[in-house]
Parts: structure tokens; C-alpha cells; sequence
């Protein structure tokens, strides 16, 4: 390497570093724990943030620290960026302390997408689990958008208990869209709770799926992910028909680090979405 | 409903998918139909457990009593699968209460008019006790995952620092 392409390797590596700066425009509580930022983006993106369904923000809360959080937001309106937060530990719990008017840094968008495009024509086949379904929302947002485009869509979400529910309003309104199921369940209901009750792989009972025709996103804790993708395989996918979106603690979100190493792979820049095979036999692996 | 309309119902349900003409028919012979109303109660926790359902259409809740916690919910059942494997395990008594939380239809399958046919018919034992086998290692599955609580705030290492 010549000590020019150095100097710019360096220059860009620190450009990526900094982040910038951008104000919380609203905080939207969606359960106990779990909270929506809602941002203008970043002044210098010209009041755009343009990025692809299953991308993540380093997310700084400034005087504490970065987190890495997938945006949920939809793809169409980068003008409204939003990342939904499970509060778990010191960054979490102090973006969850945010409001209205303060300022946190960005930088990003990071990592590798769901597969849009390649989908197109094809039935789709959502399984998300407790925060995963965030990650997963812009999917949704763009597959209703271009409706027309895909064949049958099903989302199948689990959640610990009704009141763990993301996106209470917006699941009523996907599963009025044409040709579209959303089946939705939880570990734990009263009897207040009508719907389903038991693992989200158990809803697999209640749908159909064309198996080769078939694609599936999974984005969930990965006991659930790894339970599911079984589910998928033995209702007839193959494991290339299979994504799935994989977390693990990430610092610098460009693959220089080596803090979310999963064996071969950067999670912040190989990933966070993979084709099945290409981690299926370390998902079984208790080391990584 | 003929015995002949009953199999052919039968043929349909995802539990029975494959099953040969004459064990298809074997079963027919313990079978009826039966339609709970919505807010009524298939069976109860601690009755003799002398049926299984095969479920058609609507959803029920298996529920168990959780003393001061009143009852607990922890499961649904829905069209296309099976309630209760209690009548093949001594002392052949339901584990839980069965709630309709819809309308539902269901096959109900005799428990004595099936074991009487199990026992006299290895290859319909067999072929019975393969099935429910199936159902019971995915209620187990579904019984673990339930007890890991994936959803749980407690994210371990992952989510210390964030």
C-alpha cells in the first residue's frame, strides 16, 4: 500500500468515525422498554438519509457512548429517520432519556440490506421476534409500497406478552393489505388476550407456503432464528431461500475493530443480513 | 354424517396425512364430530382424559390453574392440529383445561375405542403412537423456547454496554 493510499485510507476511516450531528425530533414509547427515536437527519445529508431496509446507525448518546441500531424507518421518506431502542443498558437507557430539540451523533448507514430486489415476483415469508421485528419494518414498508411487485405476503411476529407488542396499529393496518397475512402471538397472554399464544414457529400450523416460490427474512434473538429457520427448512425452503439479520456487540460499524467477529465474518460489514448457509453452521457453534 | 363423509373429513385433517385406507377407516370407527360454543370448556384439568380432539376449525387456549396467579394461559390450538395426548399416558387424566375461544369444530377420537383398536392392530398402534410422538417432541420444542423467554430484557453480554 503507498503512503498515499495510507493517508486516504486514514483520512476515510476517520471521516467514518465522526459522527454527525442530528436533533430527536419525538420519542414514541412503544412498550415498557422499548422506544422509537424519531430524527431529522443530519443537516450535511442535505436533509435526506438515504439507506437500504436492514441497515444500521451507530447511534451516540454524546458523553456515554455508541450503540449500533438498526433503522426502522421507511426507506421512501428519508426525510423521517427512526430507530425503535430496547433499553438494556447504559447507551439505551440514556438515549431513552432523550427529548424533544436534543442532539445525538450518527453514523452509518452500515452493513448489508434485506433482499428488495431480489425478492421481486416472489412470495415473501417475515419472521420476527420480540425487537427483531424493527429491523424488519422497513422490508414491510417497501414490499406494501410496491405491492403489485411480490406474490402472497406473510408476517409472522412473537413477542413475550401482548403489552411487548411493537407496532400495535400498524400490525392492524399490514394485515389489511391485499394478499397479506399477519399472524401475531405471545409467550405469555391472559384472558384479556384473544389472539395466539406459543412460540412464533408454531404459527407456521397456520399458513400455507409455497415453498419454492418462497423467500424468508428472520430477525429475532437467535434461539429464535435458529428455530425458525428449521421450521422454514422442514415446511420444504431450502436454506439459500433464508436471510437472516444477526447482532452482536458492535464498536467501530466498518469492519476495523473486530468486536462483532463471527468467525469469518464481520457482523457490521459482511452483515447483519446473511444468507442462511453462509452462517447456518455457525449459529450451531456455542463459542461464537 | 355417514361413516364414509366422516372418513373423508378425516382424510383432511393435516393429522392424519398419509394415513393408509384401512387404518384411516380403523379410526373412523372411534370418531365423531363435535362443536364447542365459544366460552365453553372441552374438558377440565383433572378429569378422566377419554378423548382426543383433532381440530377442524376455531382456536382453543389450553390453560393451567396457577393457584393465587388465577389461570394461566399458555397455549393456543388452532384448525389443522391435536389436543390432548392425556388418554395415552397413565393415569389418563387432563394436565390442563381446554377453553374455546372461538366456535370450534373438531373431530372427537374415543380414547378406550382407539387403544382397544391399538392393541389388537400393531401397525395402527404404530402408526398412532408415531403421530403423537411428532406432536408431543414439537410441544416440547414449543415448551422450551416458551421457558428460555428469547425476549427477555436480560440480554447477557451482548447488550451490557448498550
Amino acid at each position: 500500500m503507498s503512503l498515499t493510499t495510507l493517508m486516504e485510507h486514514d483520512t476515510k476511516s476517520s471521516e467514518i468515525m465522526a459522527p454527525s450531528f442530528a436533533l430527536v425530533k419525538r420519542v414514541i414509547w412503544e412498550t415498557d422498554d422499548t422506544y422509537t427515536l424519531l430524527i431529522d437527519p443530519p443537516a450535511e445529508n442535505g436533509g435526506g438519509f438515504p439507506f437500504a431496509p436492514g441497515q444500521f446507525n451507530m447511534v451516540y448518546a454524546y458523553g456515554v457512548g455508541e450503540a449500533a441500531i438498526s433503522i426502522s424507518s421507511d426507506p421512501a421518506k428519508p426525510d423521517q429517520l427512526a430507530h425503535t431502542i430496547h433499553r438494556v443498558g447504559t447507551v439505551t437507557s440514556a438515549l431513552s432519556r432523550l427529548k424533544r430539540g436534543d442532539m445525538i451523533g450518527l453514523r452509518g448507514p452500515f452493513g448489508t440490506s434485506w433482499p428488495i430486489d431480489e425478492v421481486v415476483g416472489k412470495d415473501v415469508c417475515i419472521a420476527a421476534g420480540g425487537i427483531g421485528l424493527a429491523p424488519l419494518r422497513p422490508v414491510i414498508y417497501s414490499l406494501l409500497r410496491r405491492r403489485e411487485k411480490y406474490g402472497r405476503i406473510v408476517i409472522l411476529y412473537g413477542a413475550r406478552s401482548p403489552l411487548d407488542l411493537l407496532y400495535r396499529v400498524e400490525l392492524e393496518q399490514w394485515s389489511k393489505a391485499r394478499n397479506t397475512d399477519v399472524i401475531v402471538t405471545v409467550d405469555r397472554g391472559d384472558s384479556s388476550w384473544k389472539g395466539h399464544i406459543g412460540v412464533v414457529t408454531g404459527l407456521f400450523s397456520y399458513v400455507k407456503l409455497d415453498s419454492p416460490s418462497t423467500v424468508a427474512m428472520v430477525c429475532g434473538p437467535e434461539v429464535m432464528m435458529k428455530y425458525t429457520c428449521e421450521e422454514l427448512q422442514r415446511r420444504g425452503l431450502r436454506s439459500d431461500q433464508i436471510f437472516v439479520s444477526l447482532e452482536r456487540n458492535m464498536k467501530c460499524g466498518v469492519g476495523l475493530c473486530g468486536h462483532c467477529q463471527f468467525g469469518p465474518h464481520f457482523i457490521c460489514k459482511d452483515g447483519p443480513v446473511f444468507r442462511l448457509p453462509v452462517v447456518n453452521q455457525l449459529l450451531e457453534k456455542k463459542e461464537i | 354424517m355417514k361413516p364414509q363423509d366422516l372418513t373423508e373429513s378425516l382424510r383432511k385433517h393435516p393429522f392424519l396425512n398419509n394415513l393408509s385406507e384401512d387404518l384411516l377407516k380403523t379410526l373412523t370407527s372411534c370418531a365423531s364430530n363435535v362443536v364447542f360454543d365459544e366460552g365453553t370448556y372441552l374438558f377440565h384439568e383433572g378429569e378422566d382424559a377419554k378423548i382426543f380432539y383433532l381440530l377442524r376449525s376455531g382456536r382453543a387456549v389450553l390453560e393451567i390453574a396457577g393457584g393465587e396467579r388465577g389461570q394461566i394461559r399458555i397455549q393456543t390450538v388452532g384448525a389443522g392440529e391435536v389436543i390432548g395426548w392425556s388418554w395415552l399416558i397413565s393415569p389418563y387424566r387432563w394436565h390442563f383445561d381446554a377453553f374455546a375461544l372461538e366456535q370450534v369444530h373438531a373431530f372427537a377420537i374415543d380414547a378406550s375405542c382407539l387403544i382397544t383398536k391399538c392393541e389388537t392392530d400393531c401397525r395402527f398402534g404404530y402408526e398412532m403412537l408415531r403421530r403423537f410422538s411428532e406432536v408431543l417432541e414439537r410441544r416440547l420444542e414449543a415448551t422450551r423456547l416458551q421457558l428460555l423467554d428469547v425476549y427477555g430484557s436480560n440480554l447477557g453480554e451482548r447488550g451490557e454496554n448498550y
